[in-house]
């Protein structure tokens, strides 16, 4: 016996090609779609990892530091340093805005790291270029996505950073490159109050009359320098030294330090469970969307095409041809349509969008299966309704009146 | 030839029920001979295609008697189990339009039959390319349907409603596309498989130019037939 579908194919490879390349590419968004979400929850464990930390502490009640803002009194981290089981601790400073090099501006998220060496909580692990920070003030370590080179000079604020390392998939929950700077410079990119701000805010300070006191003097300029340093960061982290339990050691902190304390897997469970949710339940709409634009395109193409041959399959079923037979034409054209459709969709998320699209898409194996998967499921779905009308066709019909 | 061919006997066929019920076929009879070709006229709504159709075994009578060859295939009710294959095996059909299936060859339109009654690809093509050339179509063996003139395609759908060398083929009108030259070219091939496969053959006709050509002629009007001997009918 002869394949009934594949000579149907071979007359009609226009169409089927066609509208192959058509679903190939919706079939390429839905690709891309679930490596980004892939690619989101990856940035996220990255974040994590390159954090060097073991436990995150945070002000009290929040989900700092990076799905909430937290502030902390920098010298939290000295009763911490004295924990038992405690290896390292490490102030740091988040704050995604704006990295300006020229006429150039880029989103970032700008830690503020201590100083330290490299392994201290906080620090890029590796570099790809250059070298680590090592003066107090105004270098910067950036990641390769901010497009920006070694030696290159950036505003952040108002103060000019050097460039001095690279790193590479250093980025935020967001998908925003990092860029690292000494911790204090950070603190006053956060916290820093513009010129004016400040001039207001001393005159306001030396007019109440409970600061300005004749006869105390040096209160107003105490009071002053108290006001316009920055001693808060975002968040400590903790480095556990090994054969110590972190759940046991976050727990003492809470106790006795009444502070937030997370550990990596809560972390995670923050960033993938709140931070992305949303986009995540956005990416699964689009999913179910494309899922139904997909199935509507191979629905109606199978059915215009099993329409068109309704006299055919008359005569078909006249001299002899079993319903079988039939249905598995039609299903193996459905097939077949998906089959080109996931190539070309698969050709399309891998070569097309994956590189040129802004965000980390991150496209497994295992996904491509799921979603050849779907669509041979969601092709022999579709055709059914063109099986079904063919299967009602009355052989009689070939006689005609 | 006395049991063979086709017998019909007092066949009735009614279209719904109570006051909508329409009696097509009120009581046939018919009796066609193996290598034998009759015609079957009758005015518009007589019952032609619904009488094929109950051959066909495509509509089921309301009632009487249908044997083919020795076999009773109807008799108040389908005395045979499986249709599909008794259209498949001993029926062919020949249509007013050739209805080739546009995506298969020349060669594979006709082979089809045989191959669904389960013979390998060779043997089926090894049989369409016989009677293509018994049709004298064989040099567009491997023509589309579509690259054919319309005497060609028509001649192609006489190849497949014989290769499967069925004793009855049904043929409505297979001459109503066709100028009086190519279709009397129809009615002297369908003569020639009739006497070389001894095949049963009604054609069902409107087309005067062909009606002096059958030997016998059965009218058919208002749901019964009458018979008609030829009286030294036209030379096909
Ligand atoms: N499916 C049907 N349902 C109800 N009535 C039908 C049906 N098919 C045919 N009829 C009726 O049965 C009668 C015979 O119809 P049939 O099609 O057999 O005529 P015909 O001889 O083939 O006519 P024509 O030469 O116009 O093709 C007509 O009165 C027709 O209206
Ligand atoms: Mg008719």
């Amino acid at each position: 016996m002869i394949s009934l579908a594949g000579r149907d194919i071979m007359h009609a490879w226009g169409k089927f090609v066609f509208t192959g390349l058509g679903l190939g590419l919706l079939i390429g968004v839905t690709l891309s779609m679930a490596g980004i979400y892939r690619g989101m929850v990856d940035d996220a464990k990255v974040l994590l990892d390159n954090s060097g930390a073991d436990l995150w502490v945070v002000q009290k009640d929040t989900l700092g530091p990076y799905a909430e803002s937290s502030s902390l009194y920098e010298d939290t981290w000295r009763p911490l340093r004295g924990l038992p089981g405690v290896a390292r601790v490490a102030r740091v400073t988040y704050l995604t805005m704006q990295v300006r090099q020229g006429r150039r501006e880029v989103r970032a998220m700008v830690t503020g790291i201590e100083a330290g060496g490299p392994g201290t909580p906080g620090w890029p692990p590796y570099l790809v270029a250059g070298r680590q920070i090592t003066r107090g003030h105004y270098e910067a370590v950036v990641d390769l996505a901010t497009g920006f080179a070694l030696g290159d000079r950036l505003e952040i604020r108002r103060n000019q950073y050097t460039v001095v390392g690279l790193t590479r998939r250093m980025v935020s929950s967001g998908g925003d490159p990092m860029v690292f700077i000494p911790l204090k410079d950070a603190q006053e990119a956060q916290f820093l109050k513009n010129n004016e701000a400040i001039l207001q805010q001393r005159r306001r300070t030396a007019e109440n009359p409970s600061y300005n006191r004749p006869q105390v003097p040096g209160l107003l300029e105490a009071v002053i320098a108290s006001q316009s340093s920055n001693p808060s960061v975002n968040a400590v982290l903790v480095q556990i030294a090994a054969g110590h339990d972190p759940q046991e050691l976050a727990e003492r902190i809470r106790r006795w330090q009444r502070l937030t304390v997370y550990t990596r897997g809560q972390m995670e469970e923050i960033l993938v469970g709140k931070l992305i949710a949303t986009s995540a339940r956005q990416i699964g709409m689009f999913l179910v969307i494309l899922s139904v634009v997909s199935a509507a395109i191979v629905a109606f193409i199978i059915y215009t095409l099993t329409l068109g041959k309704i006299r055919e399959i008359a005569v078909l079923k006249l001299i002899g041809t079993r319903n079988r037979t039939i249905a598995a034409m039609i299903i193996q054209q459905a097939i077949a349509l998906g089959g080109i459709g996931f190539v070309v969709g698969k050709i399309t998320a891998t070569l097309l969008m994956a590189p040129i699209f802004p965000k980390y898409v991150l496209l497994e194996p295992l996904d491509s299966v799921r979603g050849f998967v779907a669509v041979l499921v969601i092709c022999v779905l579709s055709s059914l309704i063109a099986v079904r009308a063919a299967l009602r066709v009355d052989p009689a019909e070939a006689i005609g009146g | 030839m006395d049991g063979g061919g086709i017998r019909i006997q007092g066949l009735q066929k009614s279209y719904g029920s109570g006051d909508t019920a329409v009696q097509a076929l009120k009581g046939v009879d018919m009796r066609v001979d193996p290598g034998e070709v009759v015609g079957l006229i009758g005015p518009s709504g007589s019952g032609k295609s619904t009488l094929l159709k109950c051959l066909g075994a495509v509509i089921e009578p309301s009632a009487g008697r249908m044997t083919l060859g020795e076999e009773v295939i109807y008799d108040d009710g389908w005395r045979v189990g499986d249709l599909r294959a008794l259209r498949r095996d001993r029926i062919g059909f020949i249509f007013q339009a050739p209805y080739l299936i546009p995506f298969l060859d020349v060669t594979d339109n006709v082979a089809l039959p045989p191959m669904l009654a389960g013979r390998s690809n060779f043997e089926a093509r090894q049989r369409a390319r016989e009677l293509l050339q018994a049709l004298d179509v064989e040099h567009r063996a491997r023509a589309m349907p579509a690259q054919l003139s319309g005497g060609e395609q028509q001649r192609v759908a006489i190849a497949r409603g014989l290769v499967n060398q069925p004793p009855v083929v049904l043929a409505d009108e297979p001459t109503a596309p066709l100028d009086s030259q190519r279709a009397l070219g129809v009615i002297r091939i369908l003569n020639e498989m009739a006497g070389k496969f001894r095949t049963a053959i009604i054609v069902v006709t409107h087309d005067e130019k062909i009606i002096p050509t059958f030997k016998r002629i059965y009218h058919i009007r208002d749901g019964v037939t009458y018979e008609e001997e030829g009286e030294g009918r036209a030379p096909v």
